[in-house]
């Protein structure tokens, strides 16, 4: 993937740093004063490190001690913030509640407007700019697998042999996107768009790397899933229409098609048998699942309204 | 040591998931095969794709989700 176009001075330094391997000093001293697009961008793209190449960037400054440094300072400002906006719901239990909470919670949908009025054009924006989740999807979860027990990690292997084609590289969820963005005319390859990529998507992006790699916060990571799948198979429902009524190609129905019925199951895996084992193991990480839960709904809808007014269109409510 | 893995599971409100290959039978005698590692089968008989769960037991009135 090649290093994307900087949105301010810190991504100016980091990626002039990356590309001539120089010191990093210049990259800390810049933290302070990024704006929050600036900051998003810098700790995505030293996340990128962790997951594949970046066109004229050494592969061992991945583990950088002094990069490391920097992406700690990053995330740990978004996870403040990102604790800041959630409030701790009462009285109920992740796994009895999380569906109700869910449905009371749902914010501006995206879906119900490409259901209904989305053009071609906004459909296909809204894919370039969703390439970014969609063509890693459950990567930074794969993570979490080997620091869970027994009885979770084989209840969250189940779910993403799932998610990863039972085998099939044909019907590895990311893939299924790949050809999807192919048959509709546009680059699958990993980042290409990402110029294009409002600072919501990169937080969407930021967070679920941040649950991924850090074993402190599995319980919002398996949070983040559970809510993540619980709010998947009517909205790609809706996806799936709205496709159809623009004509889009067919591979690109497919991968939405493939998601209701996919995650109609890995909403109930999700919740009943992996953040129930993860809970039986360790009952204090009840409050981490709900900080995650909460964190993929909120992000989610500030990037729904994002769009939503980019393309000035009073909000759509699911 | 031996953990408990039912090959199948009742959601409360929703569907039952069933791990493993299956044919379910619809009420014209017609069998679904499963094609996933753990499918969903529908409750509520309300989906769109049944006998698959499509999630639409989630906006049924509390009375007509499966128990
Ligand atoms: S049980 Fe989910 S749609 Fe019927
Ligand atoms: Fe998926
Ligand atoms: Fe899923």
């Amino acid at each position: 993937m090649d290093l994307p176009t900087p949105r301010g001075a810190l991504t100016e330094t980091l990626f002039g740093a990356l590309r001539s391997g120089d010191d990093f000093f210049a990259v800390l001293s810049s933290l302070p004063e990024a704006t929050p697009d600036d900051a998003a961008l810098a700790l995505w793209t030293l996340h990128q490190l962790h997951y594949r190449d970046l066109t004229g960037v050494p592969e061992d400054l991945e583990w950088d001690p002094q990069l490391l440094r920097a992406r700690a300072v990053l995330e740990r400002d978004l996870e403040q913030r990102l604790r800041a906006r959630y409030t701790p719901p009462s009285g109920v239990s992740f796994t009895d509640d999380l569906f109700d909470w869910v449905a009371e919670h749902d914010g501006a949908s995206l879906a119900t407007h490409v259901h209904r009025d989305a053009t071609r054009e906004q459909v296909l924006e809204l894919t370039r700019v969703r390439s970014i989740y969609h063509l890693m999807e459950s990567d930074p979860t794969v993570w979490v697998l080997p620091r869970l027990g027994v009885r979770a990690k084989a209840g969250l292997m189940e779910l993403l042999y799932d998610e990863y084609g039972a085998g099939n590289p044909n019907r590895l969820h990311h893939h299924l996107f790949a050809r999807g963005m192919e048959a509709s005319g546009l680059d699958a390859s990993y980042g290409t768009y990402i110029d294009e990529a409002p600072l919501e998507v990169l937080e969407q992006n930021n967070a679920m790397t941040l649950f991924g790699l850090h074993r402190r916060l599995r319980g919002a990571a398996l949070g983040h899933l559970a809510s993540f799948e619980a709010t998947s198979s009517l909205p790609s429902r809706r996806m799936v229409q709205g496709l159809e009524r623009l004509g889009l190609p067919q591979e690109l129905v497919d991968y939405y098609a493939e998601h209701i019925e996919a995650d109609a199951v890995h909403e109930q895996l999700a919740v009943h048998v992996i953040c129930q084992a993860l809970l039986d193991e360790d009952p204090r990480l009840e409050a981490d699942l709900w900080f995650g839960a909460f964190t993929c709904l909120d992000l989610e809808d500030r990037f729904a309204r994002s769009m939503l007014s980019r393309w000035e269109i009073e909000e759509a409510v699911a | 040591m031996t953990i408990e893995h039912p090959e199948a599971i009742l959601c409360p409100g929703g569907p039952m998931l069933l791990r493993g290959n299956h044919a379910i039978e619809d009420p014209d005698g017609l069998a679904h095969g499963t094609t996933r590692p753990v499918s969903a089968v529908c409750r509520c008989l309300k989906s769109a794709s049944l006998p698959w769960c499509d999630g639409t037991h989630k906006v049924l009135p509390a009375e007509l989700r499966p128990s």
